[in-house]
């Protein structure tokens, strides 16, 4: 499904770190490999270190810290904020919406809409999407969009296809009406057969939390994890992305009648740097062209690993240049979606640590 | 080519012999993290890329599958 949107604009983008970082050496005893095999393996994924909470912490820690930064440097005015979407797995709460805890804690107007959307590594541009669809609306005109999730509580730490790379994140996108035409082109697509390719089993109405799904389990390549931890089939995910992603990226650069050359950069989830580096040479772009040094500096935050790809990689630049870019999420759902769109010079673009 | 190979697959799981003719994931001296160092090792040895739609266990089960698929990128 192609989405096209006009005179909209993004104007700020602040990612939310925990100051709390773990590298792959502190926790490799606890995997079930030798430590030559795990190093090889740290090498080609680019497993290094990341950022985690301390226990307690949870999204909206993270995204009130960044919200307050905001206001608190004149960034943003709480009068303004006609919309909360926040895109998360790791809500404070089943019910209520985490948005609307947010919304209350900050003490914003009653006269705006909250909106909790459960996506995860396509969440950036779906939260995008349905930003600029509300700021069609007269009386919306500034949404604020935040991408969040505390899933390292989930992940098994004798897990070795998963503990490495999960890192906790928020990020806080301001999203506009723009004076000068612009021109934003998206395509997206979902495939809930493949749904449970990346799941956590337990804990939801089909199957919740108890005694039995906390039990650990050994796995045939000798991870240890219970049905209350995330498990990813991560050959089956591999082979989806290789698979399905490059096309699309093909299909949103021809709807946006422009050549893969005219982009900046792909700034694309991030993975694992094995992974974006065999779809680079797949869609055929440079891979400096394509930051992939998101795991190795901060973990896979899930949807907030794009706006960490362009605050972490162009942050300073784009406060003063434009950019065109191509963003890319995909995964869980399972969902994969593409964007082109102008962005730059942004009020702010920066990332701050909790 | 073979003998390189299984200098790469020793490299990567030494425990095992990788002369014998078995389906190295059948007998458990691969998993699929093995692939991933696996193909890292390949592309930088023969300075090709081996496209991500071909990154499945059935390429990297046999030393035979693994020639045949280096072949298809032109290695030698």
């Amino acid at each position: 499904m192609n989405f096209h949107f006009t005179n909209k604009k993004i104007s700020g983008i602040l990612t939310i770190l925990p100051g709390n970082e773990v590298t792959f050496e502190d926790e490799m005893g606890n995997y079930n490999f030798s430590e030559a095999k795990s190093l090889k393996l740290k090498a080609a994924m680019g497993f290094n270190k990341k950022r985690i909470v301390k226990p307690g912490i949870t999204i909206s820690d993270l995204c009130l810290y960044g919200l307050n930064y905001l206001l608190d440097h004149n960034l943003l005015q709480k009068e303004d904020i006609d919309a909360l979407i926040l895109v998360t797995q790791s809500p404070d709460y089943i019910m209520p919406p985490t948005s609307n805890i947010i919304q209350g804690a900050l003490g914003l107007k009653s006269d705006m809409l909250c909106m909790d959307i459960n996506q995860g590594c396509a969440g950036y541009i779906v939260g995008l999407m349905q930003g600029f669809m509300l700021l069609d609306q007269p009386e919306i005109k500034k949404v604020v969009l935040m991408n969040a999730d505390v899933l390292s509580p989930k992940v098994s730490k004798r897990d070795r296809n998963s503990n490495p790379l999960i890192g906790d994140a928020a990020s806080i996108t301001i999203l506009e009406r723009s004076n000068i035409a612009t021109s934003i082109t998206c395509a997206l697509k979902m495939n809930g057969q493949g749904a449970f390719a990346l799941q956590i089993p337990a804990g939801g109405a089909k199957l919740p939390n108890s005694p039995e799904t906390a039990e650990m389990i050994e796995d045939a390549n000798g991870n240890y994890r219970s049905k209350d931890h995330l498990v990813m089939k991560g050959d089956e995910v591999f082979n989806f992305v290789q698979t399905e992603v490059p096309p699309l990226i093909h299909e949103v650069f021809k709807l946006a009648n422009i050549t893969k050359e005219e982009i900046d950069y792909f700034m694309f989830h991030q993975p694992n740097r094995f992974m974006l580096q065999k779809l680079a040479d797949k869609i055929g772009v440079s891979r400096d062209k394509m930051p992939s040094n998101i795991v190795e500096n901060f973990g896979n935050s899930s949807s907030v690993t794009i706006p960490l790809a362009i605050t972490f990689n162009i942050g300073n630049e784009i406060e003063n240049k434009h950019y065109k870019l191509c963003l890319s999420g995909f995964g869980v759902g399972l969902t994969w979606s593409a964007m082109v769109l102008d962005i730059g010079p942004l009020e702010f673009c920066k990332q701050i640590d909790y | 080519m073979k003998a390189k190979i299984i200098e790469i697959l020793t490299d990567i799981r030494s425990e095992f012999d990788f002369n014998e003719d078995v389906n190295f994931f059948q007998n458990g001296m691969l998993d699929s993290f093995d692939i991933v160092t696996l193909v890292t090792a390949l592309d930088e040895e023969y300075k090709i890329s081996i496209d991500g739609k071909d990154i499945i266990p059935d390429n990297f089960s046999s030393l035979n599958a693994i020639e045949s698929l280096l072949s298809k990128y032109g290695a030698k």
